[in-house]
């Protein structure tokens, strides 16, 4: 049953959609609500929340009853690579500058495509990141070192 | 100033030699972009915008238009040739178009399509010249409650008609309403949603949200199933279409233009349904329809002009009242906002080199996709056999430094790939994304005209109803909610 659960697409959609309204709203106690004429920061997200478990619920409570499933499979692999190019993007750039960082988005992200040919991704990496930092750099003129330190 | 007397104005602004190569670099880069498989006019104007926040205001916004008409019509370059859609407005284009492909009639489809594309785009700009002021005009007399009340008529409208779930797509509303919320509240300064993250104070940025709900969905879409891609690789010999190709298109290419004007004015209703509408019209009316879907150029004419039609009718909701009626509006609405000015009726006489410009600049854009594109098309087509397995690493990389490059700000890119994940999972439980964006660019609106109607009624929610206009887009809201709900309900009671 629990398997049967977690491959429903609607009851996994509601439950996702209840949870952003559970924080939202969880979160949304902090701020002052006010009146519903002076309204504070937290009455409209407080509001929206709840309206968004409401929802959520019924998505969920559809989904125990049609128990459609989700089509095809998931593609956890291209996420969690891609997931990851924008993280080493984020950690490199600042330190070691534009070069590297594309080249390791570009590396990091070819890694989850279907058919990964180590040869082709390393040429592919080092073509792109140099003529696309050669366009930020003298074309469009952005402020970012080549490689840093250079 | 009379019509003629601003699309002179508007015109002066576009021809002028910045303007017209930013339009002319808009179109190329948007037709390129959107002739690679799977990367539709949002994901384009996704990865570009940052590259459009240095420009001043009237290019950013010509330039963008020009990638949002260029990458449409790259799609329907891609449709006529490989079956393969870069988005659901051309989808439909599929239908008839490859098969004339796959007849050795690819050069009149695609000239047909050019055409009638163009043709519809003269309409389309022309309506906007026409309807553009009184819409504002009118619009000024609406107050915070007649705003609240067409917003939510707007979000409910897209949510309806994103294909698919109405209770899934008005969820995806409000988690759109809750991200736009994200940041320091306007009216006391209150962090929210913030975490504690400096870089948050500002709100989500709009980058982060388009490229991580598209570019990244799409992309690890695309690479979960089988590349299915027959490049059509014969030549195309003879572009130009026959008498008669002219002759039996240039009825649907009119009526193609009538509905996708009408329908790109709807709130929530963006080029996909229009062609779709257009299409459907075309085989109903056809003396054969059993031509239709084995190579009948009004299949091709139709959709065409349609979405082009209402691509450009579009705009008319978001210039004249600030309400974008697709993603892809919305996207134009926050990067209007970036650049500081606020969509609205105020625009047209406040910013009348912007509104004017951009009119002219749209007509400009569509002679330069017919002039540009018919001779360009062999490579394009080479273009389509870059394998996908160098692009998207590409396109992620692209993606990377655009989010970057905004603030300067890492955490710009792990949000991305944060919103990225969400995203992917929410497509997948077959939520339509679009929905989201609308709610939040919507969202920090939405929430000011709502103070600002209930401090003006001392807290009284019967204000949404009793002033006139609000009343009527109240009616509207729920009109568009029984319509769609009703048949729905009765297929199940009479499925038991």
């Amino acid at each position: 049953m629990k398997i049967g659960l977690l491959g429903s697409k609607d009851f996994l959609a509601g439950l996702v959609f209840v949870l952003i309204g559970v924080l939202a709203v969880a979160v949304g106690r902090d701020y002052p609500v006010g009146t519903a004429m002076r309204m504070g920061p937290g009455y409209f997200p407080t509001v929206l929340g709840g309206i968004l478990v409401l929802l959520g619920a019924w998505v969920m409570a559809r989904g125990l009853r049609s128990g459609e499933r989700v089509q095809g499979d998931w593609g956890w692999k291209p996420l969690a690579f891609i997931a990851l190019a924008f993280v080493l993007f984020g950690l490199l750039m600042p330190r070691f500058g534009l070069v590297p960082a594309l080249a390791a988005a570009v590396l990091a992200s070819a890694l989850g495509g279907r058919e990964f040919r180590s040869k082709e991704a390393l040429v592919l990496a080092l073509v792109m990141s140099v003529l696309t930092a050669m366009l930020l750099l003298y074309v469009l003129k952005m402020p970012y070192p080549l490689i840093a330190g250079w | 100033m009379d019509i003629l007397g601003n699309l002179a104005f508007g015109f002066s602004v576009a021809f002028s030699l910045q303007n017209l190569a930013y339009c002319f670099g808009g179109v190329l880069l948007g037709t390129l972009i959107g002739v690679l498989p799977g990367i539709g006019p949002l994901v384009a104007i996704g990865m570009l915008f940052p590259l459009t926040f240095t420009l001043p205001p009237v290019a950013a916004l010509i330039m963008l238009a020009g990638i949002y008409y260029g990458a449409q019509y790259g799609g329907s370059t891609t449709s006529i040739l490989v079956n393969l859609p870069g988005e659901t407005a051309s989808a439909v284009t599929c239908l008839d178009g490859y098969q004339m492909a796959r007849q050795g009639r690819a050069g009149p489809a695609l000239a047909v399509a050019a055409i009638a594309s163009f043709f519809a785009g003269c309409v389309g700009t022309l309506l906007i010249a026409l309807a553009g002021p009184p819409l504002a005009e009118w619009a000024l007399l609406f107050g915070a409650a007649e705003y609240f009340s067409l917003m939510l008529m707007a979000l409910m409208a897209s949510a309806v008609l994103a294909s698919g779930d109405i209770v899934k797509g008005i969820c995806m509303v409000v988690v759109g309403l809750l991200l736009g919320l994200v940041g320091a509240d306007v009216n006391s300064g209150t962090p929210r949603y913030t975490f504690g993250v400096l870089e948050l104070f500002d709100g989500i940025g709009f980058t982060v949200i388009v490229v991580g709900l598209f570019a990244v969905t799409e992309v690890v879409s695309n690479l979960e199933s089988k590349d299915l891609r027959e490049v059509f690789t014969r030549k195309i010999v003879g572009l130009m279409p026959t008498k008669k190709d002219i002759k039996d298109s240039s009825w649907p290419a009119v009526r193609g233009t009538a509905i996708g004007s009408v329908f790109g004015v709807l709130p929530g209703t963006g080029p996909a349904l229009s062609s779709f509408v257009s299409y459907m019209v075309e085989k109903k009316i056809a003396k054969d329809p059993s031509r239709f879907g084995k190579g009948a150029i009004e299949g091709v004419a139709a959709p065409e002009a349609a979405n082009n039609a209402a691509a450009q009718a579009n705009f008319i909701p978001m210039l004249t009242l600030g309400i974008p009626s697709s993603a892809v509006m919305a996207l134009m609405m926050g990067a209007m906002m970036i650049q500081g000015i606020t969509p609205g009726p105020q625009v047209m006489t406040q910013n009348p080199d912007l509104f004017w410009g951009l009119i002219a600049s749209m007509w400009i854009g569509n002679l330069l996709l017919v002039v540009l594109n018919l001779p360009l098309v062999g490579i394009w087509v080479s273009l389509l056999r870059v394998p996908y397995r160098w692009l998207f690493p590409s396109i992620i990389m692209f993606c990377c430094i655009g989010n970057y490059s905004v603030n300067n700000s890492p955490v710009d890119v792990y949000l991305c790939a944060l919103v990225g994940v969400l995203g992917y999972v929410l497509v997948k439980l077959e939520c339509e994304p679009a929905p989201l964006i609308l709610g939040y660019v919507l969202g920090p609106l939405m929430e000011e005209y709502l103070r600002r109607a209930m401090l003006l009624s001392r807290g009284d929610p019967s204000v949404f109803f009793t002033r006139p206009l609000s009343l009527a887009f109240v009616i509207g809201t729920v009109l568009i909610l029984a319509v769609m709900v009703a048949p729905a309900a009765r297929r199940k009671s009479e499925g038991g």
